[in-house]
């Protein structure tokens, strides 16, 4: 297996005191499907915007690709960028445009900037865009406003926009936290088939320990900006989860058994 | 307890009542304002008004005059806020915390909005009247600046308010500023960026009628001149023609304003 | 348009067409006819425009030589500090009553100007109305009741009355028209009667509003009180101001009468802003 992704002693601190993360090393494989876990505010958004330097981190090295993340100048920076696509727990999509559009903006990256402020794509970007679309089932929504469309399915044109980057690593972050149950099993669904199928590496941040354990290859624990887990969810046991969430885990116990049997 | 409570409620207001009573009295003493006179002078206004303040034959004899300088306000009007929600656009890119380049240009930005909403449309016109005299560019710098500095506060706080999730998405992708700019932040608030546009321009066409007074130009002018000349009817279709400029303005702007929000 | 299929997008590929990113929509084709018109008055305008023999670059250059004698070299000639300070004293206190004035009789109109607590009739009447007044130029009002009032504080404060009055009545009616509908119904259920409601429900509810509305209102009056004294006579800080620039030509006074008023200007804003952020949490 070859090395996509590489953390190594990567920190990220606010102002003098407040730490985000502390010295996090993991590496991901290609074509692996990793989860992060932990309560909120344990550093798992900050640790994913490090990764494609949406935040810059403070000290460490991240290696991705056989590049040192870090060192990108703002040129380079924007073609490393192009390679991880980025999914949102609120979509982030331009609400006032169509589904059609939204998609596209995933190839602003290639772009030059002219070519990208007047928003000119070939053919072959709008065939891949609607490709994709159908693949995702949303073909019939194509020409539709994104504000017209419901959470599951605004959660599929940002997926489809991520893909349409060609990208060999996605950053999903909580992707399913604002939706409902069953539109999150279909969006789980996706992402599963998009790294087993194409080959593309999925990184997700999740708080829903059961989602977790049921689709991910590895799992990685992070507790107040420390990794406190990282393995094979199918030996981890209870009290790693407790050791992870610590005081919150009573509640976290009830929640496993009460969404089970939505998602399983 | 109870009853405390709604007695300290009742002192409350009773304490705040008083202590506008007695600001709006050292006010009244202040600005030396007659009270009755005021009361008294209503009805008077009215009366006059009805017996005096309407247009006759006469006046509209001048209607092509009055309509010709209308126009130019009008004009002037629409020029100076357009003129200016361009470079409000720009500054409003650099102020928003969206799309801020970094502090420096956004501190600068902020500070010139300050400046120009502060100082008054009068405050500009009578300065500007130095140089650039009796012409039409007095009043148009003068509603310009206003219209900057009041465009540039509604811009930057409607960008802000407007893009900014859709702007991080963008950039992960790796789009250039540039084209973060133009594909999402103007698509999201495009709608609202003109319906301030509107807005100014009619704010401006009331202004103008001001900055025409002082200044001596467009309809403002014809006003004064008939006014000073005691030629009522004609002022009076001076003011009956601005407000149907108003109005005509106000309600296509609610009309464009329904389609595009 | 709904219920294209991606055969249907993709068919007129083979015909060697374009695929439309954009569909027709009416709201992206008033936007572009709005600024379409909007750009083509403004060349129309700049063309048309009453020029009278001002050479543009000169008269721009001498601008700013201007500002910098006046916003460097400011400093008082005719006046002492002193006495600019209570002029404007006064006309704070002439944008103080105005408020005033202007916010009692548009709280008792607003209520009646509410759909949700008037008759359609009533409603209908009084906003068309006040839309009237409120399309007259504040100057013009100040200028029609100085016919009879004569110049001074009496006209100008009932003249920027009027504009206030047709500025507030607009924005206490909407704020008492957002209210909820639940709130009126469970007081009426509880049988009490019109004002009764009005005082314990509708104004405490929608005080937040009011009152930052009417803040904003003074900020704009004070704005418009330093126009009244420029334009018509009302005393105070503007007609100073009017005085050192038009009448004594005096640009470094005229400068320092700018700072003073700029400074009120942004005090003004900052309470504003203190007020507001209070009022947010006080809540």
């Amino acid at each position: 297996m070859t090395k996509l992704l590489e953390l190594q002693g990567v920190s990220k601190t606010y102002g003098k005191n407040t730490v985000a993360l502390s010295e996090i090393n993991f590496s991901v494989n290609e074509g692996e499907f990793v989860s992060v876990i932990g309560p909120s505010g344990a550093g798992k958004s900050t640790l994913l915007r490090c990764i494609n330097r949406m935040i810059d981190s403070t000290s460490g090295e991240i290696n991705f690709d056989g590049q040192a993340v870090q060192k990108l100048n703002k040129k380079a920076l924007r073609q490393f960028r192009t390679k991880i696509g980025m999914i949102f727990q609120h979509y982030n999509l331009v609400d006032r445009l169509t589904v059609f559009e939204n998609v596209l903006h995933g190839r602003l990256g290639y772009k030059s900037t002219l070519a990208g402020a007047f928003g000119f794509y070939t053919d072959e970007e709008k065939r891949q865009a609607l490709e994709l679309l159908s693949i995702l089932g949303l073909e019939s929504q194509v020409y539709k406003r994104c504000d017209q469309l419901s959470g599951g399915q605004k959660q599929r044109v940002g997926i489809a926009r991520a893909l349409v980057q060609k990208p060999k690593l996605l950053l999903c972050d909580e992707p399913i936290a604002s939706l409902d149950p069953n539109a999150s099993k279909v969006i789980m669904d996706y992402l599963q088939t998009i790294c087993k199928s194409m080959g593309i590496t999925v990184m997700v941040n999740l708080h829903q320990v059961d989602v977790a354990l049921k689709y991910s290859d590895r799992v990685i624990g992070i507790s107040k900006g420390e990794v406190v887990y990282q393995g094979d969810p199918r030996f981890m046991k209870e009290e790693e989860i407790h050791h992870i969430y610590g005081s919150e885990a009573g509640e976290l116990i009830f929640n496993l058994s009460e969404e089970s049997h939505y998602v399983g | 307890m109870l009853d405390n409570f709604f007695l300290r409620k009742r002192l409350k207001l009773s304490l705040l009542i008083v202590l506008i009573l007695a600001i709006t009295y050292g006010a009244i003493l202040i600005a030396e304002y007659d009270i009755i006179k005021g009361f008294t002078s209503i009805p008077e206004a009215f009366v006059w008004g009805v017996q005096n303040f309407y247009p006759d034959a006469n006046a509209f004899s001048r209607l092509p005059n009055i309509l010709n300088k209308l126009i130019e306000t009008v004009l002037i009007s629409v020029a100076s806020a357009s003129t200016a929600a361009i470079l409000a656009f720009l500054f409003a890119i650099l102020g928003s915390h969206t799309t801020r380049i970094n502090g420096f240009f956004a501190s600068i930005s902020r500070l010139f909005a300050t400046l120009f909403r502060n100082i008054d449309v009068a405050v500009w016109s009578m300065i500007l009247l130095f140089s650039f005299g009796q012409s039409a560019l007095t009043g148009y710098f003068a509603l310009f600046f206003v219209s900057f500095g009041f465009l540039t506060r509604a811009f930057t706080e409607t960008i802000d308010e407007v893009s900014n999730d859709s702007v991080e998405a963008l950039r992960a992708t790796g789009a250039s500023y540039i084209s973060t700019i133009t594909n999402a932040v103007v698509p999201s608030s495009a709608p609202q960026l003109i319906s301030w546009l509107l807005f100014m321009i009619e704010t401006n066409i009331r202004s103008a009628t001001l900055v025409g007074i002082l200044t001596g130009t467009g309809i403002g002018f014809l006003f004064d001149l008939y006014y000073k000349s005691l030629d009522y009817h004609s002022a009076s279709l001076v003011v009956i023609m601005v407000v149907i400029a108003i109005l005509a303005l106000e309600a296509l702007s609610n009309f464009i304003r329904r389609v595009i929000l | 348009m709904k219920d294209l299929s991606t055969k249907d997008i993709i068919k007129p590929l083979k015909t060697e067409k374009k695929i439309k990113v954009k569909p027709f929509s009416k709201a992206g084709l008033v936007i572009r006819l709005t600024l379409i018109a909007l750009a083509g008055l403004t060349i129309y305008g700049f063309i048309t425009f009453d020029y009278k023999n001002i050479t543009f670059f000169e008269a721009l250059a001498g601008s700013l030589t201007n500002f910098r004698v006046m916003f460097t070299e400011a400093h008082f000639n005719h006046f002492t500090f002193s006495e600019a300070l209570y002029q404007v004293l006064i006309t704070l206190c002439l944008a103080l009553l105005t408020t005033i004035i202007g916010a009692i009789i548009s709280l008792f109109l607003g209520l009646f100007a509410a759909q949700n607590l008037s008759s359609p009739l009533l409603s209908n009447s009084i906003k068309n109305v006040i839309a009237i007044i409120r399309a007259v130029p504040t100057v013009l009002w100040v200028l029609i009741f100085a016919v009879s009032a004569g110049l001074g504080s009496v006209a100008a404060v009932i003249g920027m009355t009027f504009h206030s009055v047709g500025y507030l009545v607009k924005a206490y009616s909407e704020a008492f028209e957002e209210l909820d509908h639940g709130v009126i119904e469970a007081l009426q259920a509880g049988g009490a009667n019109w004002w009764q409601i009005v005082w314990q429900a509708v104004i405490p509810s929608t005080l937040t509003y009011l009152v930052s509305w009417t803040f904003l209102r003074f900020e704009i009056n004070f704005a418009a009180a330093i126009a009244m004294g420029a334009a018509a006579g009302a005393g105070g800080i503007g007609f100073d101001l009017f005085m050192a620039s038009n009448f004594y030509l005096d640009l470094r006074e005229a400068g320092v009468i700018t700072f003073f008023i700029l400074a009120v200007a942004i005090l003004l804003e900052i309470i504003a802003v203190r007020l507001k952020k209070y009022l947010k949490t006080a809540q």
